[in-house]
């Protein structure tokens, strides 16, 4: 299953050992970590809830159009639900290509669509004791076209 | 005429509402006046045009017509990653 929501910590090597295949000569992945800060606040934790059924089609949708796009020989995707702590891993894309060029372009391709179009929500928790769902900006341009990068 | 939606809350709308989710008993035509009827029960904070909609579990639009037995979902601005 090439994109896939997990409520249980994401294992790179094993994503990444998934990936080995003797055509690619490339192989770019990318993590998103819980960072300590957001927006000048100290962040303590986050949680993501999903809307499973959906978000599972929207993301096998942009590996699709990644696949159509970069001409990669595979692409995952593994994003978190549930609670995070300080430097877990939220989200884990990877990439393999015959050449690098293909791998770092659709890998942050898949990156930037994930944040836009795939409904997972994020609850910061701050050192404070507040909490709140973030909302990114929209993005310009239809979904799916060739927008400016999120985030 | 009256028909039977199941209406799934996340996030925000999840909490407001105090819900997962609910069965409802409606007369909206459209999937947009379903959430203007619900927000104005529920006290919902966020405008329509904040939202997007989902309908049978695929993206919908606001003019979609609600049918009888339908599922949808109002999606509050997400930010994953």
């Amino acid at each position: 299953m090439p994109f896939k929501l997990t409520d249980k910590p994401i294992d790179a090597s094993a994503l990444m050992a998934g990936l080995r295949d003797t055509r690619a000569g490339a192989c770019v992945t990318f993590e998103g970590r819980v960072r300590d800060r957001n927006d000048g606040r100290a962040v303590r934790a986050l949680d993501y809830e999903a809307y499973a059924p959906l978000a599972e089609k929207e993301g096998e949708r942009i590996l699709s159009e990644a696949r159509e796009r970069f001409g990669i020989v595979g692409a995952v995707c593994v994003h978190r639900t549930g609670s995070l702590g300080l430097g877990d891993i939220a989200v884990w894309v990877g990439v393999t290509a015959g050449h690098r060029g293909a791998a770092f372009e659709a890998c942050r391709f898949i990156i930037d669509e994930t944040k836009a179009r795939v409904p997972i929500w994020k609850k910061e928790h701050y050192a404070d004791g507040a909490a709140e769902w973030i909302s990114r900006a929209a993005r310009g341009g239809p979904p799916g076209g060739l927008g400016k990068p999120a985030g | 005429m009256k028909k039977t939606v199941r209406v799934r809350y996340f996030a925000m709308l999840r909490e407001q509402r105090g819900l997962d989710e609910e069965r409802v008993a409606t007369e909206a035509a459209t999937a947009g006046e379903l959430y203007e009827e619900l927000r104005k029960r529920h006290g919902f904070t966020l405008p329509a045009d904040r939202l997007r909609v989902a309908i049978n579990d695929d993206f919908g639009s606001w003019s979609t017509a609600v049918r009888d037995g339908d599922a949808l979902v109002f999606i509050p601005p997400f930010a994953g990653g």
